[in-house]
């Protein structure tokens, strides 16, 4: 009976889709209400905050074509700015199984998106929710007690985690410690002080690092932090206990943090948001080029992609080799590229580049 | 899908091992020269105003191609459903008329433009080069080849820019001629009202097929693609839309017909004026050997001709004008399409003043003239390319 009206349902689609050939239903529905797409999953903000001077908290609300994500995953999200498609990875702040996805973006100087984002975002909004990915992600099975520390916009991921398990009704002890310039830009200030009001097993501890006033802690990262949020390490077993607790530690920020939390707890599971630095001057970058589909990789030699391509035996489909006839056009899946005849210099997110007229610059891996 | 080269020739871009000559063409009786040097400071003022324009693309165009979709999507959405009840004449009318319109804007200005990657620095997916699909018989990715390889790059190359002919006419005198091209124009009929059939067995290349310099197994993938093409084309507009009418299926079926006719004759009508009429010019492999960007750009200019609009007389209304050149794809601007394919077509109409300006002045002949006129001297070269003495 299900699978009667799975199929019938499948045949009206197929259907439906020939008679929107060749463009496909989502072409002309999407012209009715942007969001109305099965392929493409799609989310309209439907309210945006400012609750820190230095960063914007908006909520999303995904269309049906969107699969989920789990806690401290990422989103790949894609806004338009000046007519150019710009996607940036953001984690979402919100539990896993809210039906709206929230984003706490920091602005950080010279970013396009999150300054786009800060100044520019309004309710009724739409934006592309390209893919999810990450395993930063929480423990397989059941932990006896979990320490988050996150630092400046890196608290988002950690806290979709705390609200994860706050609604999972997790019954282990949760250390949360957060990092901010200062209490005005702390964010989720209030809502971790209620947690931590109303949840006995949840402890927070708020680090300013510039206004130090009302701060939990001083200075930076260090051992006598851990100390004050009660954590211990389970190499330091309290007299009396045999068997060790199951810890997991989880810190996302700077990679200044995140190299001093390692230091004290190897085996921390770690994310830093940082963008990517290119070394745009270089002619032959001496990058990693990746040609993912065929699983050959190559040292940059500075000549362009097509022609790298064909020197590790490739033979990749191409045309004048002058950039105008785009038989050549392939998705690059990361890292940037020099147009050789412009000399403009793509950015690092995906995208499609003409082959032949594109040099690398530093690591660029193609689906190829 | 993999497609090879019929003939590897000198890139343009190529070294030139060879000293750079200077270019000669007889055009309309007036002999053009270009010095090398001369060839070089042209190319210079053309690449320097591409590099304007692209360094100005941006919001408005998105928009502008994003409003074409959507009067396109509108336009077949209202034609189809007219067509529904097309027992009622007016409905039959206006219902193919729409069509046809959305059928010729769907072709020409979005997916010939977006197919040659005018929008691909918007990143937008479905806007892309790459992912494009287009209301037509002919596969998206082999038009990409024959078209903007094949004959972007090698234009009015005979022998090697198939569009000289479509391997069925005799469009040249430097096509030796055979007792075959007495049907020329009765080909060229053919091909007109049968247009999109034709450009979708463009790279089957069958005219090599039958000299036998290939066989028909080696285009077995490219057959295969131009199959499923058109077995789904046909379906929807000659099967599931009459079908899903009931009773109104006849009006449906002839309607779609001659939507598609409409889009066939119009569209033959824009492209062979863009490269036949009288006084374009037509290159020999031996004449664009090392050829240099400048050079590159003037063949561009001399085998390529503009239009100004339908009516005779050269002062169109600024308006009608515009619709004129959306319906064409803005291919009324051959000339500026085929010195910068990639530049969003729109804006070929403001850049029409500057780019005649430069040929002015290095005196590169610059073609232009009404559809009547110059469809006109396309159908006399027809017509007079099938006498045995030509």
């Amino acid at each position: 009976m299900f699978t009667q009206t799975v199929t019938r349902r499948g045949r009206r689609y197929a259907l439906l889709e020939l008679l929107a050939g060749p463009h496909g239903v989502d072409r002309f529905t999407e012209l009715v209400d942007p969001t109305w797409t099965r392929g493409e999953a799609r989310a309209r903000i439907v309210a945006v905050r400012h609750t820190t001077p230095r960063s914007v908290t908006l909520t999303l609300e995904p269309n049906r074509a969107f699969s989920g994500f789990r806690a401290g995953q990422h989103i790949n999200l894609s806004v338009e700015i000046d007519g150019r498609r710009r996607t940036r990875p953001y984690s979402p702040a919100s539990a896993e199984t809210d039906r709206y996805i929230e984003l706490t973006v920091g602005r950080h100087d010279g970013g396009l998106v999150s300054n786009f984002l800060f100044e520019r975002a309004r309710a009724g909004m739409v934006v592309g929710l390209d893919s999810v990915g990450g395993d930063f992600t929480l423990p397989g099975s059941p932990v006896d007690q979990i320490l988050f520390i996150s630092g400046g916009s890196g608290i988002t991921p950690v806290m979709s985690m705390l609200r994860t398990l706050r609604v999972q009704r997790y019954a282990g002890e949760i250390v949360f410690i957060h990092y901010a310039r200062s209490a005005e830009e702390a964010c989720y200030r209030a809502e971790l002080a209620d947690i931590a009001g109303v949840l006995p097993n949840v402890t927070v501890l708020q680090g300013y690092s510039a206004a130090s006033a009302g701060s939990d802690l001083k200075g930076r990262f260090g051992a006598e932090h851990l100390a004050a949020a009660g954590f211990r390490r389970t190499s330091s077993l309290p007299a009396g206990r045999t068997t060790p607790k199951s810890q997991a530690v989880y810190v996302c920020g700077p990679p200044s943090l995140t190299e001093a939390v390692r230091q004290h707890c190897p085996n921390a599971i770690t994310e830093s948001f940082v963008p990517p630095v290119f070394d745009l001057a270089a002619e032959s970058s001496g990058g990693r080029v990746t040609f993912a589909n065929s699983g050959v990789e190559v040292t940059d030699d500075g000549r362009p992609l097509l022609d790298q391509a064909e020197a590790a035996g490739l033979t990749p489909e191409s045309g004048c080799r002058m950039g105008i006839c785009f038989s050549c056009t392939r998705r690059k899946t990361g890292g940037a590229v020099r147009n050789v005849i412009t000399g403009a210099v793509s950015s690092a997110e995906e995208e499609d580049v003409q082959i032949c007229v594109s040099a690398p610059v530093g690591d660029v891996a193609l689906s190829l | 899908m993999t497609i090879t080269t019929p003939v590897q020739a000198a890139t343009p871009q190529a070294a030139t091992p060879e000293r750079a000559k200077t270019l000669e063409k007889m055009v309309g009786g007036r002999k053009v020269t270009l010095t090398p040097e001369r060839a070089d400071a042209f190319g210079r003022e053309l690449d320097e105003l591409k590099e304007r324009i692209i360094a100005d693309l941006g919001d408005r165009d998105a928009t502008y191609i994003r409003r074409m979709i959507k009067a396109q999507r509108g336009l077949e959405v209202g034609g189809r459903a007219l067509l529904f009840g097309g027992i009622f004449p007016p409905f039959w009318l206006a219902g193919t008329a729409l069509l046809g319109l959305s059928k010729i804007i769907d072709n020409m200005e979005i997916g010939h433009n977006v197919m040659h990657g005018q929008y691909d620095w918007m990143g937008d997916p479905a806007i892309s080069s790459s992912a494009f699909e287009w209301d037509t018989a002919c596969p998206a990715d082999q038009w990409r080849h024959s078209h903007n390889y094949m004959h972007h790059t090698y234009t009015n190359i005979v022998g090697l820019d198939r569009d000289v002919g479509y391997g069925i006419l005799r469009m040249s005198e430097d096509q030796k001629w055979r007792p075959y091209f007495l049907g020329n124009p009765v080909y060229a009929f053919l091909l007109m009202v049968l247009f999109q059939y034709g450009v979708a067995l463009h790279e089957l290349e069958a005219d090599r097929i039958r000299d036998g310099e290939i066989s028909l197994s080696d285009k077995r993938e490219i057959l295969q693609g131009i199959w499923r093409k058109a077995k789904r084309q046909t379906l929807k507009d000659y099967v599931a839309f009459p079908l899903l009418a009931g009773p109104c299926a006849p009006w449906v079926f002839t309607g779609n017909l001659t939507a598609n006719l409409m889009r066939n004759v119009w569209s033959y009508m824009i492209i062979f004026c863009g490269h036949f009429p009288e006084d374009v010019q037509e290159f020999s492999i031996e004449e664009i050997k090392a050829e240099s960007r400048g050079q590159w750009y003037f063949r561009q200019v001399l085998g390529s001709a503009n239009l100004t609009g339908l009516s005779p007389r050269r002062s169109a209304r600024p308006e009608s004008a515009k619709l004129f050149h959306i319906l064409s794809g803005n291919l009324s601007f051959q000339i500026e399409h085929h010195l910068f394919p990639d530049i969003p077509a729109h804006r070929h109409a403001e850049i029409s003043t500057e780019v005649r300006d430069i040929c002015n002045r290095y005196g590169v002949p610059y073609n232009t003239g009404p559809l009547p006129r110059q469809f006109a001297t396309v159908v006399r070269k027809i017509v007079t390319l099938a006498l045995p003495w030509t």
